[in-house]
């Protein structure tokens, strides 16, 4: 096993409802190394979209410590946790999350206005990213006039295009027809395989979890098992 | 290079809701065609009553009359001022000096049973020729001595409509129409001049109203003053033609001005919690989309000024639109009363470049005013929450 890209040690989270005290996450032990591709499963409520959100840095924390490449992003000041994120997470939705106004190069484009690239080696990049999940050819379609799998396709171009090195999806093909969760499943594959991604996604569908190199099971809140490698 | 969401994103989100858009923008263009309106009104005022007479003129009335309606000087006092030093001459050495009275004469109003209170000026031959800008467009001028008035292009245009060949009554007499004059716009044009001495025989007057005296140059104007300062028996007050116009259009377009405000700042409160309500449909519409550009790392300050465009440009829009109806209020002229005089003035509205920037400013503001508590609202979502919306 390579290093871990991902340390997390005695990890817990506790919502508040009102007053009332809600714990989802007690005390999490995980490793994931630069590369590995991870399927977290567990029932509805146990945590997962929890530990996936702290995981990128869109959620802070009750305890412990989480380590993503040597970074303690807990202790990041918010617009520093913005920057890192923009640099080394990509996102990829059950929704997909698309700007409904803006085209698919638009969407795709849309992390590269945080970077200080120029105009032509940002369409560049989103060029490369659209032929990468094979939507060179609809760069002027707006999410509407686009199948849900190709909207999936564009938020995988996405969440590519800034090349970071962690993607995560939560339920990427929980709203799709089989051909197409196939043919997300296969280009998480290949992020995963060709550009050395490391991916973190979060499924109910066994059939999806078979494709990722590492399985792990949450339950109550707690981490059951970890599935063996491949 | 500027890093955040650019303004095309922000513009499309406004033409994505077409009709949300339309109709709040429509609401605060009416305030800023109000707004525009009431300026252009105030404006146009100024410019007619500011552009009449001469600066080489100077206006005598009686000490204390604020107008040529109130004032009444006797012949004593028109023979001391002759003698005064600073005077302009004509070709035989006389004192350019036209002796005038002023009536207020109650006219008609066409399509309308309302009487207006009409300036009748008894003038001289030289009081004509010291207002040369006053130029006949029809018919003659009056001829001394005679029952003949000539009459201004506003009193021949819109709400009076006389016209040459007219017989109006006044002064228990009949006074036949014979002539317009033009004076290019300006307060003279809501007049109605006469022979001096056949009006003042007609409405048994034995003072005049006021003196137009000329200057010999522009300079003696102190000169002049000073004279008359230093002779206290005279009780005049005296004024340069211009300023004595001048001065009697700021009080309507003072009042005018703040009343129009007044209204203007009561509809913009309901324009702002138009465009407030508004964009906080907008927030709501869009809060999973915020969560995603906060995910994708745009920070709480990127949202902030997205929402804020998107609200100024709501503004701009709706102060363009609004500017654009109010440029067409050029067209209209209006006749009303002057409450300083009490007499009627004709005068157009006029949208100056100063009126269009202050105008689309106050648009552009209206729109911050209704945008700023909804962006920092989407700023303030956590990002989480805000995913978790559908
Ligand atoms: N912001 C919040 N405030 C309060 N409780 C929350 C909040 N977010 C999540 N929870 C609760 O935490 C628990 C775990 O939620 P989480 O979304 O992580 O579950 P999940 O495993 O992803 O479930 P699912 O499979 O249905 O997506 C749930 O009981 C949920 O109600
Ligand atoms: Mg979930």
């Amino acid at each position: 096993m390579t290093e871990a890209l991902i340390s997390i040690h005695n990890l817990s989270k506790t919502y508040r409802r009102g007053n009332q005290p809600v714990p989802v996450l007690l005390g999490i032990d995980l490793q994931i190394a630069q590369g590995d591709y991870v399927s977290l499963m567990g029932p509805s409520g146990s945590g997962k979209s929890t530990l996936l959100n702290l995981i990128a840095g869109i959620d802070k924390p009750s305890g412990g410590t989480l380590l993503i490449g040597g970074v303690d992003i807990a202790a990041l000041e918010e617009d520093e946790l913005a920057a890192w994120r923009a640099g080394n997470v990509g996102f990829v939705f059950q929704f997909y999350n698309l700007m409904p106004v803006l085209d698919a190069f638009e969407n795709v484009e849309l992390p590269l206005l945080l970077t200080h690239l120029s105009k032509a080696e940002r369409r560049e990049h989103v060029e490369m990213a659209l032929a990468m999940v094979g939507l060179p050819d609809r760069m002027d379609h707006r999410p509407n006039e686009l199948s849900g799998g190709q909207q999936q396709r564009v938020a995988i171009a996405r969440a590519l295009v800034t090349d970071p090195t962690l993607i995560v999806a939560d339920e990427p093909t929980g709203d799709l027809d089989r051909k197409s969760a196939d043919d997300v499943l296969d280009l998480l594959d290949r992020l995963n395989r060709e550009l050395g991604k490391t991916i973190v996604m979060v499924t109910h569908d066994p059939r999806c979890a078979a494709r990722a190199r590492t399985r792990i099971h949450l339950e109550k809140g707690v981490l059951l098992s970890r599935g063996a490698e491949h | 290079m500027k890093k955040g969401l650019s303004l095309s994103y922000v513009a499309r989100n406004l033409v994505a809701r077409k009709l949300t858009t339309i109709l709040t923008a429509a609401g605060m263009a009416l305030v800023v065609f109000v707004f525009a309106t009431v300026l252009m009104m105030a404006e146009g005022l100024r410019h007619t009553l500011g552009g009449t007479g001469s600066y080489n003129n100077v206006v005598v009335i009686r000490q204390g009359s604020q107008t040529e309606v109130q004032s009444t000087l006797t012949r004593e006092q028109a023979r001391l001022i002759e003698t005064l030093p600073g005077l302009a001459t004509g070709a035989h050495g006389e004192p350019r000096i036209s002796r005038e009275m002023l009536v207020l004469v109650n006219l008609p109003r066409k399509n309308s049973t309302s009487l207006a209170n009409v300036i009748v000026r008894g003038t001289t031959p030289t009081g004509l020729e010291m207002r040369p800008q006053a130029r006949i467009v029809q018919g003659r001028a009056f001829r001394a001595g005679s029952s003949e008035i000539v009459v201004g292009s506003g009193m021949a245009r819109g709400s009076f409509g006389l016209r040459v060949g007219d017989r109006i009554a006044f002064g228990l007499r009949q006074w036949n129409v014979v002539g317009v004059f033009d004076a290019g716009g300006s307060g003279f044009d809501s007049e109605i001049w006469g022979d001096g001495e056949q009006l003042m025989q007609a409405f048994r007057r034995q003072a005049y109203s006021s003196l137009i005296v000329g200057l010999r140059d522009s300079g003696s104007f102190e000169a002049l003053a000073e004279a008359v300062a230093r002779q206290p028996q005279l009780k005049v007050d005296i004024k340069r033609e211009t300023q004595f116009y001048a001065d009697q259009s700021e009080n309507l377009a003072n009042f005018i001005g703040v009343l129009g405000k007044t209204i203007t700042i009561v509809f913009s409160i309901g324009a702002i919690i138009g465009a407030m309500i508004t964009m906080y449909a907008s927030v709501a519409n869009r809060t999973r989309e915020i969560g995603t550009l906060r995910a994708l790392g745009f920070r709480r300050g990127n949202i902030v000024w997205a929402f804020l465009q998107e609200a100024m440009l709501l503004g701009l829009a709706a102060g363009l639109s609004g500017l654009v109806a109010a440029a067409f209020m050029q067209l209209v002229e209006i006749s009303t009363t002057n409450l300083q005089t009490f007499s009627e003035v004709v005068f157009s509205l006029i949208l100056t470049p100063q009126i269009a920037l202050d105008v689309l400013l106050f648009s552009v503001f209206m729109g911050v005013l209704g945008g700023a508590l909804p962006a920092f609202r989407a700023s303030r979502l956590e990002i989480v929450d805000a995913l978790r919306s559908v």
